[in-house]
């Protein structure tokens, strides 16, 4: 489980202020108006951004003060997934030991991670060789790979087209499924939230609100979700 | 591999100062090089003293004092060889010389005495340029023409501060008046002599402040006698080049038989055609052919030791003055 | 953002930066500690003072003025040969001074290639030696330092603004306005700092081409300090002059310090719409082959009175040549230990101004005073000739710093800007993140540094004269030693082979960093 403590992240000039926690499992779409610091929510999550006050935990550890890598956290950022000098095996690698040392049962391990999201036989292709789903595909393959309890996503298939994107995000579905992960993710679709989060966090005005249910919220938005989604 | 190298030669030193003793003499950079009169003096005391003779080179006459002065009685020179009249007074207000016992009937045009210094070789300081051009016959006539020059800064040149005594001890009280004289005919003033000559063979400037002795060198070397001196009436500055015994020595008795070997004939008949210099004590052999045609000026000049030391500032101030209207 | 999320820690960074600082720092507080009682700083000295201030501000003025240009075209113009013109510019700046003086005055002395030219229908010889002299020998040194500088401007401009700007209609003068003159309002100061730290410490180019002891620099002073009156204390008081003058000049490059540095990306014009006007053409080629014929000439100069001299050069040539290349290798790889933990550590931000300012030392101190402090320090230890191939190779390591510093923090920068979360987020090490990102994503450009690194170390006599034996002479110091000898023909031929290695230390180098470089 993850819970934010009283949290206030600073960014600036502005606060977003958070006290809540999500199960275990749970997937989570975190949307609201841009600007109103769902990425600053984030990226505090993943430990890029210190609090300015309470605490975060995860499964009652106090994960506060711990470097990035060493949080339960598997993260995806907007761009800047992979290594560009680096293959497709090795970028995924990382996932398993950050120094690439690996011996042969764990590079059966990448190749199986590769497989698994549809990338056999590119093992050896640089980033810039791939198509932008196959992309996502090699960050996926790592995230599985980091085999972490919680994963974040910070809109990395925003730049794919509408049925592509559809497609990533349904395999972020199965492999949170499948690993059992709590996944966090930052949305501007409503029907993506809709899609694949049954829960949703609304930040807005300086507060990231407790997780409710996505259909409920969307359904009857509070004004400044109003606002943002439009006509809806 | 270096490392190789140097550990073995190091090796190699240690076990040989078991057997054979060893000079070492702090000299100026060309003396050492292979061209230059180092390698064959080294040869010819070699096979007289029983000794191994170590010629460590550094840099300049004047760097070669300062590097003493920072090495101070600790150093491991014997011997210093290649300070000028220059720098001897500067060398024994540092005390770290010790008198020497050398006789010999020196060739020098002016006589010498000094209970330090041991002379090994001479020249006179001289304006150098091409045979087929008319020769200035004096510091005013040079004023006069509308003759290039290029000299050499006496804050950083062996050549150029004797240029600057040549002056002061032609003209005296009247020095300032020949320098502002030359200002016009002077194109550049370099750090040191290599980039002066260097500028002058590349045609920069109609003369260059060197040696009586440099188109010597062409003559011999190169069998270019298009170069000659130009001869001066007030008369031209000498160099007189010395080597001295330190006092902290551990080796004083070499030492004294290498100032005693190098006014013999062994030594000096080296340094004409490497050194480019006269040698203070004539072979029995002479002079190797081409030094005949070389200028002989009417009159030598050359303060004593203490002379130079006293007017070197004052000297300097009236030039920086003069040039730097 | 803090401290833990970054995957490298700045403690190896600034490890480095305090050793370079207390070497030079150490050497320089030996000399005035070995100081005897001196005369102090006289009228010449302050004389001295005004002089250096006064070229090496001029020298700045011209050569960023003139670097402008010559950029512009450099950054708006594909021609074949472009590359290799870029790399050729740069040969003036890994010269040996008395080399490139020879080179500079074959050409445009009084009995130079356009004196001879201007005598052929009549007119006056050029009149070389004076102030211009010595602003035109150092806008030969660092024109092509300054046009690198500002052609990283150019090249960081992101290419959607000219896009922009191309879809707006707007013309050159709008596009200056828009871009241009704001690019150059951040990235002209540091350029003009950089040049006038160089020519801070010139002294035998300034003496030679000033045609007088008008010209007498604060190194001059220096060298007169030490050799002539053999006072340290005013040596060491004229280095602090010289130091505390090159901070203040680099504290205001550092404020108005540009996005990058002249690293990345040289071979990428930026695709423009706007500049293809005849006018604009014949100004842009004009500005190149004005640069180039500048450059190139004292260097064909230099080729062709060395050609005769090659095939008379004596062994010890080339065992000079090997000492220096030998010297040039250590350097480099002592430069690229102290410099990459030292780029990744401004990078970080981490105690950045510190760690450049002692980066920038190297600019600042007298090669002269380094070499007596240093020999001071070891003397009693050690014997300095043993020691002489690695104390040069250091020396000119901490020398070359400065330079390389400019080219890998603005990598370092985009690197760990980048990738600096994904490794953290990875729970990449120091280590890991170091040799599996940090060092491949900045292999051009230390590739590059070590390329200038290894060339400015085999053109330079640096130390090397005080702690030289005879057998382990440099190519540098045995050019002087031939022409020393009056051979100067041999004293040509070995400077063409030294201008050869350098160039071609550089390219195989700067070539090595790119070899199938992805991305």
């Amino acid at each position: 489980m993850l819970r934010l403590e009283d949290a206030v992240i600073r960014n600036g000039e502005f606060t977003v202020r958070a006290d809540w926690a999500v199960d275990g499992g749970a997937r989570v779409a975190v949307i609201g108006p841009s600007g109103a610091g769902k990425t600053t929510l984030i990226e505090a999550i993943a430990g890029f951004r210190p609090l300015e006050r309470g605490r975060i935990l995860w499964d009652g550890r106090d994960i506060t003060g711990d470097a990035p890598g060493k949080r339960p956290v598997a993260m995806l950022f907007q761009d800047g997934n992979l290594f560009p000098h680096l293959t497709v095996a090795e970028n995924a690698g990382l996932g398993l030991r950050p120094d690439l040392r690996l011996n042969a049962e764990q590079k059966a391990r990448v190749r199986a991670a590769l497989t698994r999201v549809g990338l056999a036989g590119l093992e050896d292709r640089k980033p810039g060789a791939l198509s932008g789903g196959q992309q996502s595909r090699a960050a996926l393959a790592r995230v599985l790979l980091q085999d972490r309890p919680l994963l974040l996503l910070d809109e990395p298939f925003a730049a794919l087209g509408p049925a592509l994107k559809v497609e990533m995000l349904d395999l972020v579905a199965a492999l949170a499924e499948e690993t059992g992960a709590t996944l966090l993710m930052i949305s501007h679709d409503p029907d993506d939230a809709r899609r694949i989060a049954d829960q949703a966090i609304l930040v807005a005005v300086g507060t990231a609100h407790p997780p409710q249910p996505t259909a409920a919220l969307l359904d009857n938005p509070p004004p400044a979700l109003r606002d943002y989604l439009g006509e809806t | 591999m270096k490392y190789l190298t140097f550990a073995a030669g190091l090796l190699s030193a240690t076990t040989a100062l078991a057997e054979v003793p060893t000079l070492t003499v702090y000299t100026y950079d060309s003396f050492t090089a292979e061209w230059g009169p180092g390698p064959q003096v080294e040869k010819a005391f070699e096979e007289v003293c029983g000794c191994y003779l170590k010629l460590v080179a550094a840099g300049d006459g004047a760097a070669l004092l300062a590097r003493l002065k920072l090495e101070g009685a600790r150093t491991e020179a014997d011997i210093v060889l290649g300070l000028d009249t220059n720098l001897v007074q500067a060398a024994r207000d540092s005390g770290l010389f010790a008198p020497h016992a050398v006789t010999a009937e020196y060739d020098l045009p002016i006589e010498w005495s000094d209970a330090n210094f041991v002379p090994y070789d001479w020249g006179y300081f001289a304006f150098v340029q091409s045979r087929d051009l008319a020769a200035p016959t004096s510091f005013r006539a040079l004023a006069d023409s509308d003759l290039k020059i290029v000299i050499q800064d006496p804050r950083s040149s062996t050549p150029g501060l004797g240029l600057l005594m040549w002056v002061k001890a032609a003209y005296g009280d009247e020095a300032p008046a020949i320098w502002e004289g030359l200002a016009d005919n002077i194109v550049t003033v370099t750090k040191g002599w290599s980039e002066a000559y260097g500028l002058f063979l590349d045609g920069e400037a109609d003369l260059v402040l060197s040696y009586t002795t440099s188109p010597a060198y062409h003559l011999i070397a190169e069998e270019d006698d298009s170069k000659t001196a130009a001869p001066f009436d007030e008369g031209h500055y000498m160099q007189v080049e010395v080597a001295g015994k330190l006092a902290a020595t551990d080796q004083p008795e070499l030492a004294d038989q290498f100032l005693q070997f190098m006014v013999t004939d062994a030594f000096q008949s080296v340094l004409p055609t490497t050194n480019w210099m006269y040698p203070a004590v004539t072979p029995e052999a002479g002079l190797p052919a081409g030094f005949e045609t070389l200028i002989q000026p009417a009159k030598a000049l050359l303060f004593s030791p203490e002379e130079a030391a006293e007017l070197r500032d004052p000297a300097l101030t009236e030039w920086l003055t003069a040039l730097s209207r | 953002m803090a401290d833990r999320a970054q995957p490298v820690s700045g403690a190896a960074g600034v490890g480095a930066a305090a050793f370079v600082a207390a070497l030079i720092l150490g050497t320089l507080a030996a000399v005035a500690l070995r100081a005897e009682p001196g005369k102090g700083l006289g009228p010449a000295d302050w004389q001295a003072l005004r002089f250096t201030l006064m070229q090496a501000a001029l020298s700045a003025v011209f050569s960023v003025a003139l670097a402008v240009p010559v950029a512009r075209a450099l950054a708006r113009r594909r021609f074949p040969g472009r590359a290799a013109l870029i790399t050729l510019l740069g040969a003036p700046f890994i010269l040996p001074v008395i080399v490139a003086v020879l080179g500079l005055l074959a050409v445009f002395g009084r009995a130079g290639w356009v004196s001879q030219a201007l005598g052929a229908v009549g007119l006056e010889p050029l009149r070389i030696y004076g102030l211009h002299g010595v602003v035109l020998a150092h806008v030969f040194f660092n024109l092509p330092l300054a046009t690198r500088l500002i052609l990283q401007g150019w090249q960081e401009i992101p290419a959607e603004r000219f896009r922009l700007a191309a879809q707006l209609g707007a013309g050159p003068g709008a596009i200056w306005r828009l871009l241009e003159r704001p690019m150059l309002a951040r990235v002209a100061p540091g350029a003009l700092a950089v040049v006038f730290a160089i020519c801070l410490s010139s002294f035998a180019v300034a003496l030679t081409l000033g045609g007088g002891p008008r010209a007498t620099t604060v190194e001059l002073a220096i060298y007169q300090a030490f050799h002539f009156d053999f006072d340290l204390g005013r040596a060491a008081l004229l280095s602090c002059i010289q130091i505390a003058l090159t901070v203040i000049a680099a504290s205001l490059a550092l404020r108005a310090r540009p996005g990058g540095g002249f690293g990345a990306g040289l071979d990428r014009p930026v695709q423009r719409w706007d500049a293809n006007t005849t006018g604009l053409r014949l100004l842009d080629t004009g500005a190149i082959a004005l640069a180039a014929l500048f450059l190139l000439l004292p260097l064909a100069a230099i080729a062709l009175s060395g050609l005769p001299g090659l095939p008379q050069l004596p062994l010890s040539v080339f065992r000079a040549a090997a000492t220096s290349v030998l010297i040039a290798l250590g350097s480099t790889a002592i430069l690229l230990l102290l410099a990459v933990p030292m780029a990744a550590t401004v990078a970080l931000a981490r105690h950045a101004l510190w760690v450049e300012l002692a980066g920038l030392l190297g600019l600042a101190v007298s090669p002269l005073v380094i070499g007596i402090g240093l020999f001071v320090v070891i003397y009693p230890l050690a014997d300095p000739f043993a020691l002489a191939l690695p104390v040069t190779a250091l020396v000119n390591a901490v020398m070359a710093l400065p330079f390389a510093l400019r080219i890998l923090v603005p990598r370092a920068q985009a690197v760990i800007g980048d990738y600096g979360r994904l490794g953290a987020s990875l729970n990449m090490g120091g280590g890991p993140f170091l040799r599996l990102v940090l060092l491949p994503r900045m292999r051009a450009q230390i590739g590059f540094a070590a390329g200038l690194g290894a060339a400015l170390s085999m053109g330079d006599l640096g130390v090397i004269a005080l702690f030289a034996d005879t057998e382990v002479a440099t190519l540098p110091l045995q050019i002087y030693r031939l022409m020393g000898a009056y051979r100067m023909e041999a004293a040509a031929g070995a400077a063409l082979l030294l201008l050869v290695l350098s160039m071609l230390a550089f390219w195989i180098f700067d070539r090595g960093g790119r070899w199938h470089a992805e991305a």
